[in-house]
């Protein structure tokens, strides 16, 4: 870390360079504060299973002056979902990509780059921004606060709907070998709703990116917002991503993280349920092979009465990977009348894959329904049997399992385009076929 | 069509067949009975290749072919059917996919092209009437809350999808009532045709008052200790199986 250290001290203003003196306004303070904790220690309660310095500890290089990126993604870059009707935007080694808009948002909405809206929005920016990673967050956000470039904002006032799905591209590209610090800001006042898909790809097998990802979500009074998250990276690939959501009154959250193909991936997850008959619904899905590691970890806080939690989390492994799933639900004394349950079902296809599962309930109110399942095990031979006596070879039978396995997750994305697509994908992904990228967009 | 020499096989190290003969020929129906334990479903799972099971000695041929040295699959696309006691349930597999799945593989199998939605849909409806089998069952997934009656029944269905040679019925009518079982008879008579055989296993004569056997064994620990005419159902149903031992 005294690398990141020394980088800071003496790159500072080529990291503001090019920023908005708000964003630059955050970075003093986070950096003291990464400087004291540094990166979550390992191994420790929250980090049994992913050590980010160990993942952090190799040369990466920064791109602190975008204008050295030069790419045009529309033309380059093939997405795996090429039918979604969407907005589209692009975090180009965490740079917003600018370019004229297609179609008009709906009006006083802003879906764009973090510096501009810093200096758009100066007061919307300055209520939202690291309120959420600077009271929940670790050494490992402050990190990205003090280092970070650019990154996406999405603003729906009170009472807007966005028509179509935002279709967010991560998008890593070089050949050298790259730290990209992104920041995530999404603010729905009262009764807005929105759809957001962010996708992560990486254009290079053989180059090693690592990526740190800060998501604060807003979700007001009333208002409805789905979030996808879809990683697509190559296996030398690190995501160390952090979410937090602050949801008021009877506001509606569908978050969906699905990890196809990855290197380590550690996704960090905190919700606090702060108004009345706020409802989450919080679902996962990682494949993984080869040496592929999922840490996710969630924290779902039930600070008032009458909220409601669901969470499913599945796993399928395969070979030599390594999942983790740490779910922490916290039910506050006087939250009466919280449904909260949490789901986490893993199956493993060989000897050499592991699966650690940390399902972790504290209810501290008395009139609550709250449960927690847990299963890890193998494909059940009864049910493999039954479809070969029917005449499905083994390998083909195999894969209409693992497929089936998963069919409840992706039943619950609400954007139809992506849950057809995403089906076509995780079939392909248990085929082993080349699921990167046909012609689209 | 088919030939059982001296089967011995067994689950777990426990030998559960032993020694057991029997030929089956085209055009036959026979029927299995005999008391818990008997070996009358481990006869019937070894026959399709359940894994669980191990062939220690014996010989089995369909049509000519060494059936033990096939996988479960292969042996369906020859014209194998079990019709399970126990059918298994399996979350988030629709039948639709999985029937389309199966069809397709057998078709392969005989060099034929896949069927497309709109011929699949069709031999669908057709099948279904068959055995009078509930519209939204099929858009469900395979076995998934349905009643004991919607399984045997969807057993039926799976076999005139299939259209085997040979169809092993293992139970179906334990757990049906009068007219489920009925329908499940009615629907596999209409399957019967001079090139084809199968296997009735049961515990009842009732099931055989609707299937009319040629030929009746009695299975006991594990071989066959007597065979007879349909009138040796009646003789059980009246004596039991003690007189036998």
């Amino acid at each position: 870390m005294t690398q990141y250290i020394d980088f800071f001290n003496s790159q500072r203003q080529k990291i503001e360079a090019d920023c908005a003196s708000l964003v630059n306004s955050f970075r003093e303070k986070a950096f003291e504060t990464f400087r004291k904790e540094g990166f979550p220690a390992f191994p420790s309660e929250d980090y049994r299973h992913t050590d980010v310095t160990n993942c952090l500890k190799a040369d990466y290089g920064f791109y602190l002056d975008r204008s050295t990126i030069k790419i045009d993604p529309r033309r380059t870059f093939h997405c795996n979902l090429p039918h979604l009707n969407s907005y589209g935007y692009f975090l180009i080694n965490g740079y917003f990509y600018e370019e004229a808009a297609k179609n008009p948002l709906p009006g006083g909405v802003f879906a764009g780059s973090l510096n501009r809206f810093a200096e758009q929005y100066p007061d919307v920016f300055l209520k939202y921004y690291n309120r959420q990673a600077n009271e929940k967050g670790n050494g490992l956000t402050a990190f990205n606060t003090a280092f970070v470039q650019d990154g996406y904002v999405l603003y729906v006032p009170e009472n807007r709907l966005i028509d179509k799905p935002l279709q967010l591209t991560n998008l890593f590209v070089g050949t050298i070998d790259a730290l990209a610090n992104r920041r995530i800001l999404i603010i729905l006042e009262a009764g807005a709703q929105a759809k957001l898909l962010i996708c992560d790809h990486t254009a290079e097998e053989n180059t090693a990116f690592a990526g740190t990802q800060v998501s604060e979500v807003y979700v007001g009074e009333n208002a409805v917002f789905d979030l996808y998250e879809l990683e697509e990276s190559s296996k030398k690939n690190v995501r160390l991503s952090h979410l937090f959501i602050r949801q008021e009154t009877s506001s509606t959250v569908m978050l969906n993280g699905i990890t196809l193909s990855n290197g380590i991936t550690r996704n960090n997850c905190y919700v606090d349920l702060n108004g009345e008959h706020a409802e989450i619904h919080l679902n996962g899905m990682a494949i993984a092979d080869d040496r592929q590691q999922i840490d996710n970890f969630t924290l779902v806080q039930h600070h008032v009465p009458n909220g409601r939690s669901k969470e499913l989390f599945k796993y399928v492994l395969d070979e030599n990977a390594i999942g983790a799933f740490d779910g922490r639900i916290i039910v506050a004394p006087n939250a009466q009348k919280t449904e909260a349950y949490q789901n986490n079902r893993n199956l493993l296809s060989s000897n050499a894959c592991r699966m650690y599962s940390k399902p972790q309930l504290e209810i501290f109110a008395d009139d609550v329904k709250c449960s927690h399942g847990m299963t890890t095990g193998q494909l059940d031979e009864n049910a493999l049997f039954y479809l070969r006596s029917r005449g499905i070879p083994e390998a083909e039978a195999i894969l209409l399992l693992k497929f089936a396995f998963t069919a409840d997750v992706l039943q619950q994305i609400r954007i139809e385009s992506l849950k057809d697509r995403l089906k076509l994908l995780v079939e392909k992904r248990f085929r082993g076929e080349e699921i990167r990228c046909q012609a689209c967009i | 069509m088919l030939v059982i020499k001296d089967l011995h096989a067994s689950i777990n190290g426990r030998e559960i067949l032993k020694g057991l003969s029997l030929q089956v020929n085209a055009g036959e129906v026979h029927a299995i009975m005999g008391p818990n334990g008997s070996g009358k479903s481990t006869l019937s799972a070894v026959l399709v290749g359940n894994p669980a099971f191990e062939v220690t000695s014996g010989a089995v041929t369909f049509e000519g072919q060494n059936l033990l040295e096939l996988s479960p699959e292969q042996r369906s696309c020859l014209g194998l059917f079990l019709s399970f006691q126990y059918p298994v349930e399996i979350p988030g597999v629709s039948m639709v996919n999985f029937m389309r799945t199966a069809v397709n593989e057998h078709r392969k199998c005989k060099g034929e092209n896949p069927l497309n939605a709109g011929e699949f849909l069709k031999l669908m409806r057709e099948k279904q009437s068959i055995v009078e089998l509930d519209k939204g069952l099929v858009n469900r997934s395979v076995n998934e809350g349905f009643s004991g009656g919607e399984k045997k029944r969807n057993e039926i269905f799976q076999m005139a999808m299939l259209d085997p040679k040979l169809a092993i019925l293992d139970e179906t009518d334990s757990g049906l009532d009068i007219d489920a079982l009925r329908i499940v008879a009615n629907g596999v008579n209409q399957l019967k045709r001079p090139d084809k055989a199968s296997i009735v296993i049961t515990h009842y004569q009732r099931l055989l008052d609707y299937i009319r056997p040629d030929v009746v064994h009695v299975l006991y620990n594990g071989q066959i200790i007597k065979t007879g005419g349909p009138e040796l159902a009646l003789e059980l149903e009246e004596k039991g199986y003690d007189w036998l031992k």
